[in-house]
């Protein structure tokens, strides 16, 4: 819905801030991944709320470059819908997104924004890289290209394709998959950014056209199933795009094949796991058992919980196409440190991941934290495939 | 370099880039809050870490004669922390530490900007028999700032929320950081002490005379089991003589009363909801049978007491939810904008507040709402007149505003004097006050703040 959809509602907020917290007021810190940064009132989500009302439909302050530098600073975890008390909260993030529109067709992104979108639509992909470039990470494996005829298309993703860190994820899961026995095959060069930090960021005539060209791929091939490595994927598939296709996060596949003995981790892995949950598979799609599942599967595996977990899980910073833009910026404060420390203070050995994007923030964090040789970032098809007999 | 970059690199340099900002989007969120208050100038806000970092601020602003303004979270709705002559505004929440929790003496120090939400979930896992008095208000407000405001919370029945403060760390507006209370003179935040109470210095000051960085706050033994006792009227008068039966008891840990016109089946009935708590079934189940025979000694056939002995569900969970969740009046009207006129007034007020009360809220287009907290043993009552509205609306905004005014004045009149007053309420109570009183105040803000440089404007009469 644009911006003037929401006019009635907009103005609703009052500023409570039940949104910065967490659903039990976690005293480790506010849960909105940008207040926790910025700590002004204007970084807040009532105050996105009020400078919209102010800037994009009230009119009393001039839409500007610090406005979109705010607006832009959301990764858009969704805390704040689910822990504002009030009826409009599923808005909230709508309504940011509505004005991220507003934005773009001001010609008011921040530059990084900008170029993160122009990239996508010259590149099919943020990182301007060439489309044959998207097989690389496959190279020396066994894993296929999708045929006619395979029961699943595994969707990879810009960032499971290119950055070097969340390669990892896409050989593990790849093997892990091959293992199965599952029919199944990815789509190299021909694969497209799914679209969700387009759609996220407001530019929603590039996803429309994005939509458009994965979904024209995927009927040309004869996709019925996709299993996405990235729980961004797994959004924009699952919930934005024509519902023709049956879309799995990874995590919800490996579990139904671990129940069914088509996989078998009984060899095990020994290491004491926590696991993040990514925000586009937790908070925006409920799935917070099939990657716990998985792990309490694995003989060896100690899992531990985080403070702040499940719903109340504390986003890493990448959201929103923050992975890219880095407008959250580093230092102590910014999101993925505050995680990572989380998460050494839980006395693991391994922090688990089920999303590239998490992999790569968190993985940054760590070095900046000096904790490599204490904790390791592993993406969960990484835990598994090691598991697997 | 000119004044307003060298100040503002000055913050910068103080608090860090990040944490200074000057740009209008910024102090756009500064310059107003949720209530009727018209916005007003703010030229930099900056968020400190530490208690030295606001002593520079301090330093900073005396050098340089620019106003400064503290704030918690911002929550007062009276606008108490938008500044009256521009300046800085500090916002405290970064000073979030819990420092201290005292088991045997029971109280916990914490810093400046430690939340209401924050501190109640820190004793609930770590010190789960620990409780503190918990306001009526979002979990973001900072207990520091409830604190100076006097502020009253879920254990009413020890008085308001200043009552429960054993010392400060305050950094005077001079820029001396002073302790008052035990801790100037022992390791130990432990009380007031027997020494003269310099915190009324800084309490209902609305940060005028120093900026509170620390605090030592008592902590109460939390029992196990919590419930209430609810009653009905629709006749007011009978409330004080209500009010003073249920406190003769010495069961209520706190005592509210409410009244509003919409849903209709809740129209011309006051309600009083007693929290009880206990460590058994038992003590629980005797608790509310010595309160439930208030009603018949109350009223007579005509003019009755009821008691509620089915609560519904939402009710309940309205009285004991933790924290309570006292936004959801806020949004009455649907329209963004809230502003309640708490007067703290004599118990046997309250049938014309309530009455007169009604008119003021119809004379200005308004529903009646009220929601009222009883102090102590019946010593004092904070009777808030709450006002939701339209903020896109600005006739509603308008009609709100006037409503507020007449009702401080309305309470005034009865003897009561408003809570956490804004600036036309502060004018109203100094014309009614003492003139050596009010001379007394000038003098000690002088003495204190020689520079003016503390939120100037309020208490100027």
């Amino acid at each position: 819905m644009a911006l003037k959809d929401y006019k009635d509602i907009i103005h609703r907020c009052f500023r409570c801030g039940y949104c910065k917290f967490t659903s039990d007021y976690s005293y480790l810190g506010f849960n909105c991944p940008v207040y926790s940064k910025y700590r002004l009132e204007s970084y807040s989500p009532g105050g996105m709320m009020w400078l919209i009302y102010a800037s994009l439909v009230k009119g009393e302050l001039k839409p500007s470059k610090h406005l979109s530098q705010i607006l832009y600073s959301c990764t858009m975890c969704r805390n704040c819908s689910q822990e504002c008390k009030f009826k409009f909260n599923e808005d909230i993030v709508n309504i940011l997104k509505a004005a991220r529109e507003e934005m773009v067709d001001k010609q008011l992104v921040p530059q990084i924004v900008g170029q993160f979108l122009t990239n996508v639509y010259d590149y099919g992909n943020p990182y301007r890289e060439l489309k044959q470039n998207r097989d690389n990470w496959a190279e020396n494996t066994e894993i296929k290209h999708y045929e006619k005829g395979d029961e699943f298309l595994y969707y990879v993703g810009c960032v499971g394709s290119y950055d070097t860190v969340s390669q990892k994820a896409a050989r593990a899961l790849g093997s892990v998959l091959l293992k199965s026995g599952l029919p199944f095959g990815f789509l190299g060069s021909r694969e497209v950014c799914d679209g969700n930090e387009v759609d996220m960021l407001g530019e929603k005539g590039l996803f429309e056209f994005l939509k458009e060209e994965n979904t024209q791929i995927f009927k040309e091939l004869g996709v019925k199933k996709i299993v996405t490595l990235s729980p961004h994927s797994y959004n924009a598939l699952k919930n934005n795009y024509s519902n023709e296709f049956e879309v799995f996060h990874y995590t919800q596949l490996l579990r139904d094949l671990v129940k069914s003995g088509k996989l078998d981790v009984s060899r095990g892995f020994k290491a004491k796991v926590t696991y993040h949950d990514p925000c586009f598979l937790g908070r925006y799609n409920n799935e917070y058992d099939a990657p716990r599942e998985i792990l309490t599967a694995i003989p060896g595996v100690e899992l531990v919980e985080m403070e702040r977990t499940k719903e109340n899980s504390f986003c890493c910073g990448g959201g929103g196409g923050n992975f890219y833009t880095d407008i959250l910026g580093s230092g102590k404060d910014s999101p993925s440190r505050i995680r990572v420390r989380e998460a050494h203070d839980t006395g693991a050995n391994i922090l688990a991941v089920a999303c590239p994007v998490c992999m790569m923030m968190l993985e940054d964090a760590l070095k900046a934290e000096g904790l490599e040789d204490e904790l390791a970032i592993k993406d969960i098809s990484e835990v598994m495939n090691a598991a697997l007999l | 370099m000119g004044r307003e970059e060298l100040i503002y690199n000055s913050l910068v340099d103080i608090a860090g880039e990040d944490l200074v900002s000057n740009e209008p989007e910024d102090l756009y969120i500064y310059s107003r809050d949720g209530g009727t208050t018209k916005p007003r100038r703010v030229d930099y806000v900056v968020s400190p870490k530490t208690v030295e970092e606001v002593q520079k601020i301090v330093i900073l602003a005396n050098k340089e004669n620019v106003p400064i303004t503290p704030m918690g979270g911002g929550l007062t709705l009276n606008g108490l922390v938008i500044p009256v002559r521009g300046g800085i505004v500090i916002d405290m929440k970064r000073m979030d530490r819990i420092i201290e929790v005292n088991e045997s003496s029971r109280y916990v120090i914490i810093e400046a900007g430690v939340s209401q939400g924050a501190l109640m979930s820190y004793l609930k896992k770590n010190y789960p028999d620990l409780q503190h008095s918990m306001p009526e208000a979002p979990s973001i407000a900072t207990v520091v700032g409830n604190l100076l405001i006097r502020g009253h919370g879920s254990l009413s029945q020890y008085g308001d929320n200043s009552n429960m403060l054993n010392g400060i760390e305050v950094v005077l507006p001079t820029g001396e950081i002073c302790q008052v209370g035990s801790c100037s003179t022992s390791p130990h935040w432990f009380s007031k002490g027997p020494l003269p109470d310099l915190a009324g210095l800084f309490v209902g000051w609305f940060g005028t005379t120093g900026i509170v960085t620390k605090a030592s706050l008592r902590l109460y033994p939390r029992p196990e089991k919590r419930d209430m006792v609810l009653f009905a009227t629709q006749n007011p008068d009978l409330i004080p003589d209500v009010i003073c039966k249920i406190t003769q008891t010495r069961m209520a840990d706190n005592i509210g009363m409410m009244e509003q016109e919409k849903p209709e089946y809740m129209k011309g009935y006051q309600f009083i909801g007693v929290i009880i708590s206990g460590d058994s079934e038992e003590e629980i189940n005797y608790k509310k049978k010595v309160l439930g025979k208030i009603p018949q000694a109350c009223g007579d056939s005509e003019n009755k007491v009821t008691l509620l002995e089915e609560i519904p569900p939402s009710s309940k969970e309205r009285f004991l939810e933790e924290p309570p969740f006292a936004a959801v009046a806020a949004d009455f009207r649907k329209g963004g904008g809230f502003q309640y006129c708490g007067i703290m007034m004599p118990i046997e007020k309250v049938p014309e507040a309530w009455r007169r009360g009604i008119e003021i809220a119809h004379k200005h287009g308004m529903l009646f709402q009220c929601a009222n907290q009883v102090m102590s043993a019946g010593h004092e009552v904070m009777f808030g007149f709450n006002y939701s509205f339209n903020r896109a609306d600005e006739k509603d905004v308008e009609r709100a505003k006037k409503a507020m005014e007449d009702t401080n004045k309305l309470g005034l009149e009865l003897g009561g004097i408003p809570w956490k007053a804004d600036l036309q309420a502060q004018k109203q109570i100094v014309e009614k006050m003492d003139p050596n009183t009010f001379e007394l105040m000038k003098k000690v803000k002088k003495l204190l703040d020689p520079n003016g440089i503390m939120n100037p404007g309020n208490w100027e009469g």
